[in-house]
C-alpha cells in the first residue's frame, strides 16, 4: 500500500512561498483580463448612455459588462486579499488589523443594508399607489422597465451636484425585484446565509471566551489571526469522521432526531424580524410561532436519546424532557408581560411589540416598570434552560453522562445538534431584544432622527437610529452574555434545576404576572394619580440602573482590554503566535 | 403555487396518518403523529388561520407529543415498546373506526359545499379579534374549560402524590 502524501504539508517553505506568489499572480491576472473584457464591452455597448442602450443589447451587456466586472473585481480583490494577508498582514499589529476588519465589516453591512432597502423601495414606490389592485387579484403589480427607469431617474446621487441615477442598466437590474417570488428567494437566501454563519462564528467565539475566562488564549493557530478559521477546520474534520449508527438502537429515528432538533430553530427565523420590514413573514402570531418552534426542538433531543438505546443517552433525554416541560411555563408567562404592555403578539411591523418601544432607550419595556424588569431576567434564565446552556446543560453533562443525548453521535450528525443549539440561542436572544430591549432601535431619541427620503437620510437613519444592524448588535451582545454565564457558573444538579423552576421561578412569575396586570389596570385604565407618580419614579430609577450597568460593563471591558496580557498570563502572551 | 403547497402538505399529513395506524413501535407512532399535526398546521397557515396553526404546533406538537414520548420512556418495561393488541381489541377498534367513517362520510355527502368562486377576503382575521371574542362573547365556555383543566391538574397531583404524606 502506497503511503499517503500531503503535498501542501511536505513541500518546503520556499516552494510554498513561490507557489503562493504564483497563485496571487494568477488571480490578479485573470481578474485583470475580466476587467479588460468589461471595459471593452463598455466601450462597445455604452451601458450608461440612455440613448444608446437598445433592448437587444441588454443580454450582452449583462453577460459581458456586469458579469465580467463582477468576476474581475472579485478575483482581483481575492488576489490582493491573499497578498495582504500573507505579506503585509503580519507586519501590522494584529489588534489594529482586527479593529480595521471590524470597522470595514460594519460599514460594509451598512452599505448592503442601505442598498437593499433602497432597491426594494424603488420597485415598491409605484406599487404602493395601487394597493387595491394587488389585494384583490393576488398577482403582483407588474412594473415595466420604463416605470423603474422613470422612478430612478428622479433620484439624485448625493454630493455630485444634482446628477441623477438615470442609468438604463440599473433599471434592468432592479426590475426583477418587484416580483414576490424573487423577493422571497432573496429573503430566504439571506436567512439561510445568516443562519449558517451564526454557529460557525458562535463556536469560535465561545472557545475564545472560554479561553479568556480560564486565563488562556483559546484557538490561536488555524487561519492565523486568533484562529479565526477554527470552525471551518472543525467542520471539515467532522465531515470526514465516520458516521456511526448504533445497530441496537432505532436507526430511522436516530437519523430523524438530528433534523427535528435542527430545522425548527431555523424555521423560527421565518417570523423573527430584523427590522420593521426586515422579516420573511410578518405573522400576527409571530411570538406564538417562535415559541412553538422552540418547543418542537426538544422532541429532537428526546428522540436522539431514545433512539440511541444507551443508558447515558436516555438519562440525558429524560433530563431534557423534565427541564423543558417545567421551564416552558415560566418562560411563556414572562413573555406575556411585554405582550400585555403592547397589546399585540406581532413582533415586526409598525404596530408590533418592538415598534411600540421606538425612540429613546428609556422607552424599552425592560425599564417600563419593576415587573417588566423582573420578567426580563426570568425570561433570560428560562431561555438558558430551554437552550440547554450551562448552568442548565444537564442533558449533556459531560462530567457524569459521557455526553448525554449526544453520546452515540459522531461526525456531521453530532455537529448539526450544535448548529441547532447555537441558532436557538440566537433566536431566544433575538426574542429578548425584540420584547424587552427595543428591537431594532438604537436607543437614540426620536427627535434627532432624519425623516427625509433622500439617500443620505436613509443611510444615516439605518446606521444610527433603527435598522437590522442594531438588532444584530443587541442580539449578539445577549448571545455573548450566554457564553459568559456558561463559563462562569457551575452546573446545577437535576433536582436543583427542577426545584429552582417549580418552587422559585414559577411562583415568582405568577406573582409578577398578576401584579403587572393590576398595575396596568390601575395606571392606564383607572388612572390612580399616586400610582402613576410612583410608576414614573420607578421607571427613571430602573433607567438609571440600566445606564449604570451598561457603563460598568464598558468600564470593566476596557480595563480588561488594557490589561489583557496580565489577565491572560505572561507565558501564553509570549509563546503563542498572533498574541 | 397555493395548490401545489396544499397537495404537498396534504400528502404529508395523510401519509403520516397512515404511518400512525400502521406502525407498531409507540415512539415511531408519536413521530408519525408529529408529521400529521405539522401537516395540518401547514394547511391552517395556507388558509391564513395563523393563530390556529401556531396553537396547534404549541399544544399538540410541542406539548402533547413530548408528554407521550416522555410517558413511554418512563413506563416502558423493555427497550422497544411494541403494540400487541388482542383479537378483541382489533374487533372493537375496527367497529369504532367504521362507525366514525360512516358518520364522516354521511356528513360529507349531506353538506352542501359551496362550489362557486370564493369571495376574496378583505382582511385576514387578526388574533386580537379571537381574543376579544373569547373574553366577551364566549367567556362562560372559556371559564368552564379552564375550571375543567384545573380539576384535572388537582386530580393528577393527588394521584401522583406519594402514599406516605
Amino acid at each position: 500500500m502506497s503511503q499517503i502524501t500531503l503535498p501542501w504539508v511536505e513541500r518546503s517553505p520556499e516552494k510554498l512561498s513561490s507557489y503562493r506568489r504564483k497563485a496571487i499572480f494568477r488571480l490578479i491576472l485573470i481578474g485583470a483580463l475580466h476587467l479588460g473584457l468589461a471595459g471593452a464591452a463598455a466601450l462597445w455597448l455604452q451601458p450608461f448612455n440612455a440613448d444608446e442602450l437598445a433592448d437587444w443589447k441588454i443580454v450582452p451587456t449583462l453577460v459581458f459588462f456586469v458579469g465580467a466586472l463582477a468576476a474581475g473585481l472579485g478575483l482581483v480583490t481575492a488576489g490582493l486579499a491573499v497578498a495582504y494577508y500573507k505579506q503585509i498582514g503580519r507586519l501590522l499589529l494584529f489588534s489594529y488589523t482586527a479593529f480595521a476588519i471590524f470597522c470595514s465589516a460594519v460599514v460594509g453591512v451598512c452599505l448592503l443594508v442601505w442598498l437593499h432597502a433602497w432597491l426594494f423601495h424603488v420597485v415598491q414606490h409605484p406599487v404602493s399607489k395601487s394597493t387595491n389592485e394587488i389585494a384583490v387579484i393576488g398577482i403582483p403589480y407588474t412594473m415595466s422597465v420604463d416605470d423603474v427607469y422613470a422612478t430612478i431617474s428622479a433620484v439624485e446621487i448625493p454630493f455630485t451636484g444634482g446628477r441623477t441615477l438615470a442609468i438604463p442598466l440599473l433599471a434592468y437590474l432592479i426590475w426583477p425585484l418587484q416580483f414576490a417570488f424573487v423577493r422571497d428567494v432573496v429573503a430566504l437566501a439571506g436567512i439561510i446565509g445568516f443562519v449558517s454563519i451564526i454557529p460557525a462564528f458562535g463556536i469560535w467565539w465561545e472557545r475564545k471566551v472560554a479561553g479568556r475566562i480560564q486565563s488562556r488564549m483559546g484557538p490561536m493557530r488555524t487561519g492565523g489571526w486568533h484562529g479565526w478559521a477554527q470552525s471551518a477546520a472543525d467542520g471539515i474534520k467532522l465531515v470526514f469522521k465516520e458516521d456511526l449508527i448504533p445497530p441496537t438502537g432505532d436507526p430511522l429515528l436516530f437519523k430523524l432526531a438530528v433534523y427535528i432538533a435542527f430545522i425548527p430553530p431555523l424555521l423560527a427565523f421565518i417570523a423573527l424580524p430584523f427590522a420593521s420590514a426586515w422579516v420573511f413573514r410578518d405573522l400576527d402570531v409571530a411570538l406564538l410561532f417562535i415559541l412553538a418552534m422552540l418547543g418542537i426542538e426538544v422532541l429532537g433531543v428526546i428522540l436522539a436519546g431514545w433512539a440511541s438505546n444507551n443508558k447515558w443517552s436516555v438519562y440525558g433525554a429524560m433530563r431534557e424532557a423534565c427541564q423543558m416541560v417545567s421551564y416552558e411555563i415560566p418562560m411563556g408567562m414572562a413573555l406575556l408581560i411585554p405582550v400585555m404592555m403592547a397589546g399585540s403578539l406581532q413582533l415586526g411591523g409598525t404596530e408590533g411589540i418592538a415598534s411600540q418601544q421606538a425612540g429613546g432607550f428609556w422607552n424599552w419595556f425592560v425599564f417600563a416598570n419593576p415587573w417588566c424588569f423582573m420578567a426580563f431576567f426570568i425570561y433570560y434564565t428560562a431561555s438558558l434552560a430551554s437552550c440547554k446552556r450551562a448552568p442548565f446543560d444537564l442533558p449533556e453533562s459531560e462530567s457524569e453522562l459521557v455526553a448525554g443525548f449526544l453520546t452515540e453521535y459522531s461526525g456531521m450528525r453530532w455537529s448539526l445538534f450544535f448548529f441547532g443549539e447555537y441558532v436557538a440561542m440566537y433566536v431566544v436572544s433575538g426574542l429578548a431584544v425584540i420584547l424587552f430591549l427595543g428591537g431594532w432601535g438604537s436607543g437614540l431619541p426620536k427627535e434627532w432622527m432624519p425623516t427625509g427620503d433622500s439617500l443620505s437620510d436613509v443611510f444615516f437613519r439605518g446606521l444610527l437610529f433603527e435598522g437590522p444592524l442594531w438588532f444584530v448588535i443587541k442580539t449578539t451582545a445577549l448571545f455573548y452574555v450566554q457564553m459568559w454565564i456558561r463559563w462562569t457558573l457551575p452546573r446545577v444538579r437535576i433536582d436543583q434545576v427542577l426545584y429552582s423552576c417549580v418552587q422559585v421561578l414559577l411562583p415568582l412569575t405568577m406573582i409578577v404576572l398578576l401584579v403587572n396586570t393590576l398595575w396596568i389596570l390601575c395606571t392606564e385604565h383607572l388612572k390612580w394619580a399616586w400610582l402613576i407618580t410612583l410608576n414614573t419614579w420607578l421607571h427613571w430609577i430602573l433607567v438609571a440602573i440600566g445606564v449604570v450597568v451598561f457603563l460598568g460593563c464598558l468600564g470593566i471591558a476596557s480595563y480588561g482590554y488594557r490589561n489583557n496580557r496580565r489577565l491572560v498570563g505572561s507565558m501564553a502572551a509570549v509563546q503563542l503566535p498572533g498574541s | 403555487m397555493d395548490a401545489l403547497a396544499f397537495y404537498i402538505f396534504a400528502a404529508l399529513a395523510l401519509s403520516s396518518a397512515v404511518g400512525v395506524v400502521v406502525s407498531k413501535n409507540i415512539v415511531r407512532t408519536a413521530i408519525c403523529l408529529l408529521g400529521t399535526l405539522g401537516g395540518v398546521a401547514c394547511l391552517y397557515f395556507l388558509l391564513d388561520a395563523n393563530f390556529l396553526a401556531a396553537v396547534q404546533l404549541i399544544v399538540y406538537a410541542g406539548g402533547t407529543l413530548i408528554l407521550i414520548v416522555f410517558g413511554v420512556m418512563l413506563t416502558s418495561q423493555s427497550p422497544w415498546v411494541v403494540f400487541s393488541p388482542t383479537r378483541g381489541q382489533v374487533v372493537a377498534a375496527c367497529f369504532v373506526a367504521l362507525l366514525m367513517a360512516t358518520g364522516l362520510i354521511t356528513l360529507f355527502i349531506s353538506t352542501d359545499w359551496p362550489t362557486g368562486p370564493a369571495a376574496p377576503l378583505t382582511a385576514s382575521p387578526k388574533v386580537a379579534d379571537v381574543g376579544t371574542v373569547l373574553l366577551t362573547q364566549y367567556l362562560a365556555p372559556f371559564e368552564v374549560a379552564s375550571v375543567l383543566l384545573l380539576v384535572v391538574m388537582i386530580g393528577a397531583a393527588y394521584l401522583a402524590r406519594s402514599e406516605k404524606q
